[in-house]
């Protein structure tokens, strides 16, 4: 297996959907180790919380359900964990411990909002799916992305162009990551909802007031 | 704007503080005993002898709450901190600037540069509302003085010249601070700042204050992931909290000397809550402690606007944001540091 990171290098899978969503938010807490909570990550972690049990696998109609279960590629260079990943019996697929016969991994990922219009969250499952790919020499066509609010979950079919996609950031956060590098801030409707914007301070460098300036108003001032 | 979470400050000697569950028990004897819930909590700061069980330390330290020991008489013994925040990157640079005068100068000359501009107002403050009780003359001169010297301070290329400068505005601010003592003159007046023990009063208040903001320059600049103890300005010293000194420099006027200030002349403390050692050092007592928390706790929730954010936010959030703009200073997002300018 081609090995281009090392198991030191890896960054955590989860920050992809940061780095999608917005670069400078992905560095203040990969880079910067920087982060807050607000209510929407909270709901999250909580969710996560109650889907997290690393001890639990179940079999259903010959579907085995396991849950948190450790992934890593070192193509990718990217490590975490699958909230669940489904192993269905099907010839295409590989054999796992302890069980007969050969079972496909599916991946599912839980969120706990609703569908977005950024493909944030599928290209989170398509590198869980790619891990998995490398870990288990098998190839995986979907996964499922089951959102909170709809209490439902979609197949999404993890095509060229997503493996793509996921290939580039990782690469993206990769530079960025060796370089210690936060990007500068391009302020937008989004930064409303995110819970770092204490620490982003956005407009600072919105408003691009230069201190020096600044000061010498002040000092000068009666 | 991040919001202002609570400080629990504790205050008398005999209180014992545990965990249970997400709260924090504040245990004064067998019978009675607060619950707070610990989510809002920024910070505890404990005068109490008995100190907080392991348990919740260790619940302070996930959670990023700064836990803080101090001797009944104010005095900094210790901090519980858990993971260090932020980024190795960001220190290492810190770090690296701190070896270099030339890159330390413009940081510091901005510390001292609020500094001299908020000790100003200050006195500006006093001749504008009590005009007819200070001796306007020599306010007046005062205040010249320190705008001549804030000038000077924007040309300085070296650490020891704006130490130099520092040096002559402090003594010109001190030798007219006993002029903005308006009331208890008999219990409280000022001759020059002493600090180990302090000497009057007044000195013992200004001690006091100094001591609850190094606490919360402290943990401004922990939570944004910066080490308090290499600063720009001050030298390192093993022990020393050089970089909350640093920041401090610009908040003492508006923090401290100008809530003393109030303190004194509103009359809400009086010399009866100070005793005099045999020393010559000075103590103040539970209740006098109790009124100078309370009032800066007042104090922090008051709005201002941030003259460089120009966003509304109380007084409370100045350390955490100036700590955050040095942070982005030093990561390379802004030209310089800007002080905060008291209005």
């Amino acid at each position: 297996m081609p090995r281009e990171y090392s198991a030191d290098e890896l960054l955590p899978l989860s920050g992809i959907q940061h780095f999608l969503f917005c670069r400078r938010q992905w560095a203040l807490i990969h880079v910067e180790m920087q982060w807050k909570e607000n209510v929407l990550t909270a709901e999250g972690r909580l969710m996560h919380q109650r889907v997290d049990d690393p001890f639990f696998t179940e079999v259903r109609n010959g579907v085995i359900l396991a849950r948190s279960v450790p992934i890593a590629s070192y193509r990718l260079g990217l490590s975490g964990i699958c909230d669940a990943v489904e192993f269905t019996s099907s010839p295409e697929g590989v054999k796992i411990p302890g069980r007969e016969g050969k079972y496909l991994p599916i991946p599912v990922e839980y969120k706990r909002g609703r569908p977005k219009s950024d493909p944030v969250d599928e290209v989170q499952l398509c590198a869980q799916a790619m891990c998995l790919e490398e870990m288990l020499s098998v190839s995986i066509p979907a996964g499922y992305l089951y959102y909170g609010e709809t209490r439902h979950r979609t197949a999404v079919n993890l095509g060229n162009e997503l493996r793509e996609l996921v290939q580039k950031m990782a690469g993206e956060m990769h530079a960025y990551f060796e370089r210690g590098y936060t990007p500068k801030v391009k302020p937008s409707k989004a930064c409303r909802s995110c819970s770092l914007i204490d620490i982003c301070l956005p407009n600072v460098q919105e408003k691009a007031t230069s201190v020096a300036n600044y000061i010498r108003e002040w000092v000068e001032r009666d | 704007m991040k919001t202002l979470s609570n400080v629990l400050y504790i205050t008398s000697p005999e209180v014992y503080l545990s965990l249970d569950g997400e709260n924090v028990v504040v245990r004064k004897d067998e019978h009675t005993s607060t619950r707070l819930p610990l989510h809002n909590l920024e910070n505890i700061v404990c005068f109490n002898w008995q100190g907080v069980s392991p348990a919740l330390m260790g619940a302070c330290a996930e959670r990023g709450i700064g836990l803080a020991f101090l001797s009944p008489n104010g005095r900094f013994l210790g901090r519980v901190t858990g993971k260090v925040y932020g980024n190795v990157l960001l220190r290492k640079k810190q770090y690296l600037i701190s070896e270099h005068e030339s890159q330390c100068v413009p940081i510091a000359s901005s510390f001292l540069i609020g500094k001299i501009y908020n000790s100003r107002k200050v006195i500006e403050r006093a001749l504008r509302d009590h005009g007819l009780l200070v001796d306007k003359d020599t306010l007046g001169r005062a205040s010249a003085f320190l705008k001549e010297i804030l000038k000077g301070l924007t040309t300085c290329k070296h650490i020891p010249e704006l130490m130099a400068f520092e040096g002559s505005a402090a003594k010109i601010y001190f030798s007219v601070f006993d002029q903005l003592i308006l009331q208890q003159k008999e219990d409280f007046h000022f001759e020059e700042r002493s600090r180990r023990p302090p000497l009057d009063n007044m000195n013992s208040l200004l001690s006091f204050l100094y001591t609850l903001l190094t606490n919360e320059a402290m943990s401004a600049l922990e939570a944004v992931g910066l080490d308090p103890y290499v600063g720009f300005l001050h030298a390192d010293r093993p022990g020393r909290p050089s970089l909350a000194l640093d920041l401090m420099e610009e908040l003492r006027p508006v923090f401290a000397d100008r809530l003393a200030l109030s303190l004194v002349n509103r009359k809400q403390i009086t010399g009866k809550g100070f005793t005099q050692k045999e020393s010559g050092g000075i103590l103040m007592d539970d209740d006098t402690r109790k009124t100078v928390i309370t009032a800066w706790q007042e104090r922090k929730k008051e709005e201002i606007e941030h003259p460089y954010l120009k966003e509304r936010i109380p007084f409370g959030l100045i350390p955490h944001v100036q700590a955050l703009l040095l942070a982005r200073y030093l990561r390379g997002d802004l030209d310089a540091y800007p002080p905060f300018f008291w209005n």
